[in-house]
């Protein structure tokens, strides 16, 4: 039902788009350092109202820095965070009107559920009477109701997590911010969590900024995804474009799985290239206005769901075909991922949706076989 | 199989238990001896706990030992929690490892030379000796030990915990009166205890920088002896192990029945 309300607002929120649009929280040219450490370099980026926006990245590219500067737990070295048209640099996290729901979830072990999620609230100086209207409204909206009493040590991983998510909702803050929100629990409770948390965000219509690495997790959430590595933003689009669309092998690689083949540009032009690609040994056509001059050094990325894999030449000589040979095959249920070993000596995968209950497999190991994909495939990408 | 404890083990046990606890055990039985002469039995009585309390002049040394002990432990458990504190939190500010070091030397620093030092401190400057400098003393030598104690708790404190508390809107003082104090609290008062019994028994440092008017209870008793032992300081003494018996006792007591609701919550938690 729910999904039913929030797809008609998901398919036309697109305020990036509109340039009289205002970002919300607004990073202009923010650096960070520790020592000799730059965690933020030089990053400049606009979150709008009511997005729910994702910060994704290995280990150590700022990302988390990057969100504790919005909390206040960290100052830019230089440049300005601005919240609202507020310049936030300079006020405490205990003045800031965001919240942040910590990946261990710092849950205060020596308070009941309660008293968590009303702790808040008496920081404010709320009066007693609004305090338990509001921590119970919030106790509901989590469905912990029964559990008010307990103590966080007497709560499951999925409780627990509920609960640090009902504490940092309940001052309604401009922003809520969510560092690894759901690293700590198990793999289906994750993907269950993810879409409540989509879900929540739109009926509260708040702003939400989610810190993570896991890049499931990040589309599966966020209306935008900004990538980054060691200090930058590489790419902020969404979900689909990052995948569909990576500006970078950086991107490329590290959102889903890849093939990429190195080759030089034989030819550029409006709505079409061509790549001689060392990888496959055969010019790659791809339909894609690439910015870059005939002999550049280029890669050709493709998925390997995009990839088909048949045992005879395909008949339409318009898609682009190399032929190789069954190397190895991975098998994982719902598909198989097939390694085709080409004569240049690359590797190729190419994934095949089980749509059938076969356990004989049409094609395997040594087999010879064609792969091919169309000139909207995949794309060349010049860095 | 089961396995019992090996004759090695019953024998240790028991010499190590009867090296500790046999002194203690006598002069507890002396203090009911009859005679006047502490090594010779001569029937059970009760004679020199009532003449102890009416010694006014050892019940004023006990007065004034508690008083001092209560101010010790109370100002170092301030000071040596702040240290803690400043030790675990600030990282590497400059400094930092000559103020541990500082923080630490009394707790390898002999008590004749913390004694003698202080005693020339206190001459030096003039401030009248008595009841204030042995609280002084008490607390610059029982600081430290309060700080090794309340830092161990602090290691393992989440840190994210105050951020939370901050991010929430408490102000750095809130945020540590409500959150990290009651945290750190068994911390705080094992250092509040062990400062109270150290300043408690305290003859050394207390020699040196008390002055007329402030005899502690150790003091009192060592000059005593020195004229000779009378059962009435062995009365004196059971009744302090008495007193110390059943702090020590209430407060396991305390700490275990936690521990036990503690184990059943959780085991609640987790069949759901």
């Amino acid at each position: 039902m729910a999904a039913k309300a929030i797809g008609p607002v998901r398919r036309s929120f697109a305020p990036w788009n509109d340039p009289n649009a205002k970002p919300f929280i607004e990073f202009r040219n923010v650096t960070k350092t520790f020592g000799d450490f730059t965690a933020v370099d030089d990053l400049s980026l606009g979150i709008y109202e009511r997005e729910f926006f994702a910060l994704l990245g290995p280990s150590g590219c700022g990302k988390t820095t990057l969100m504790r500067m919005v909390a206040g737990f960290e100052e830019p070295t230089r440049g300005h965070v601005l919240l609202d048209g507020q310049d936030l640099v300079g006020i405490p996290p205990y003045r800031r009107p965001t919240n942040m729901m910590f990946q261990s979830y710092a849950l205060f072990p020596h308070m009941s559920v309660w008293e968590n999620i009303a702790f808040g609230l008496k920081q404010d100086g709320m009066p007693k009477a609004d305090i338990v209207a509001r921590v119970d409204e919030m106790l509901t909206l989590v469905k912990l109701e029964q559990f008010a009493k307990r103590k966080p040590h007497q709560l499951s991983g999925g409780q627990r997590q509920r609960v640090a998510l009902a504490r940092s909702l309940a001052k309604k803050p401009k922003v809520l911010l969510l560092d690894e929100p759901l690293g700590a629990l198990d793999k289906k409770l994750r993907e269950e969590t993810q879409f409540e948390l989509t879900d929540l965000q739109m009926r509260l219509g708040m702003t939400f900024l989610i810190v993570t690495h896991d890049q499931e997790e990040a589309m599966t959430v966020a209306d935008r995804i900004a990538v980054m590595d060691r200090g930058k933003i590489i790419q902020i689009a969404t979900p689909a474009e990052i995948y569909e669309q990576p500006n970078s092998r950086y991107v490329a690689d590290f959102i889903g799985d890849i093939n990429l083949l190195e080759g030089r540009l034989s030819s550029v032009g409006a709505g079409g290239a061509k790549l001689e690609c060392v990888g496959t040994g055969a010019t790659v056509d791809v339909a894609q206005d690439v910015s870059a001059r005939v002999g550049d050094q280029a890669w050709f990325a493709i998925r390997p769901e995009k990839v088909t894999i048949s045992l005879t030449p395909p008949a339409d000589p318009n898609v682009n075909a190399v032929s190789g040979e069954v190397w190895d095959i991975g098998y994982l249920g719902d598909v198989s991922i097939y390694h085709v070993r080409l004569a240049t000596g690359a590797t190729v995968k190419s994934t095949i949706t089980n749509t059938t209950r076969l356990v004989e497999r049409p094609i395997t190991w040594e087999d010879k076989v064609w792969l091919s994909w169309t000139r909207d495939g995949g794309v060349v990408l010049t860095r | 199989m089961r396995r019992g404890p090996s004759w090695f083990n019953v024998t240790s046990i028991t010499l190590g238990f009867a090296f500790l606890y046999i002194p203690i055990i006598i002069l507890v039985i002396y203090s009911f001896n009859e005679s006047k002469l502490v090594t010779v039995w001569a029937g059970f009585s009760t004679k020199w706990y009532v003449s102890m309390l009416s010694n006014q002049s050892l019940l004023d040394a006990a007065w004034v030992t508690v008083r001092i002990a209560l101010l010790t432990a109370t100002l170092a458990t301030i000071l040596g929690t702040l240290a803690a504190l400043t030790l675990v939190r600030y990282g590497r500010f400059h400094g930092r490892t000559l103020f541990s070091g500082m923080v630490y030397a009394p707790l390898v620093m002999p008590d004749v030379i913390t004694g003698l030092s202080l005693l020339l401190l206190f001459v030096a400057i003039g401030f009248d000796r008595g009841f204030w400098t042995v609280v002084i003393a008490h607390v610059t030598f029982t600081m430290c030990f309060v700080t090794v104690v309340v830092q161990s708790r602090l290691v393992t404190f989440d840190m994210s915990l105050e951020e939370a508390a901050l991010d929430l809107g408490a102000t750095p003082a809130k945020t540590f009166f409500a959150v990290t104090l009651p945290l750190i609290l068994p911390g705080v008062v094992a250092g509040w205890m062990l400062a109270f019994t150290l300043s408690l028994d305290d003859l050394v440092i207390a020699s040196f920088t008390t002055g007329p008017g402030a005899t502690t209870l150790p003091m009192k008793i060592y000059s005593q002896v020195r004229l000779g032992v009378t059962p009435e300081i062995n009365a004196v003494c059971t009744v302090l192990i008495a007193i110390v018996t059943t702090g020590v006792l209430i407060a396991s007591i305390v700490t275990k029945r936690r521990e036990v609701e503690r184990q059943r919550a959780e085991r609640l938690a987790i069949q759901g």
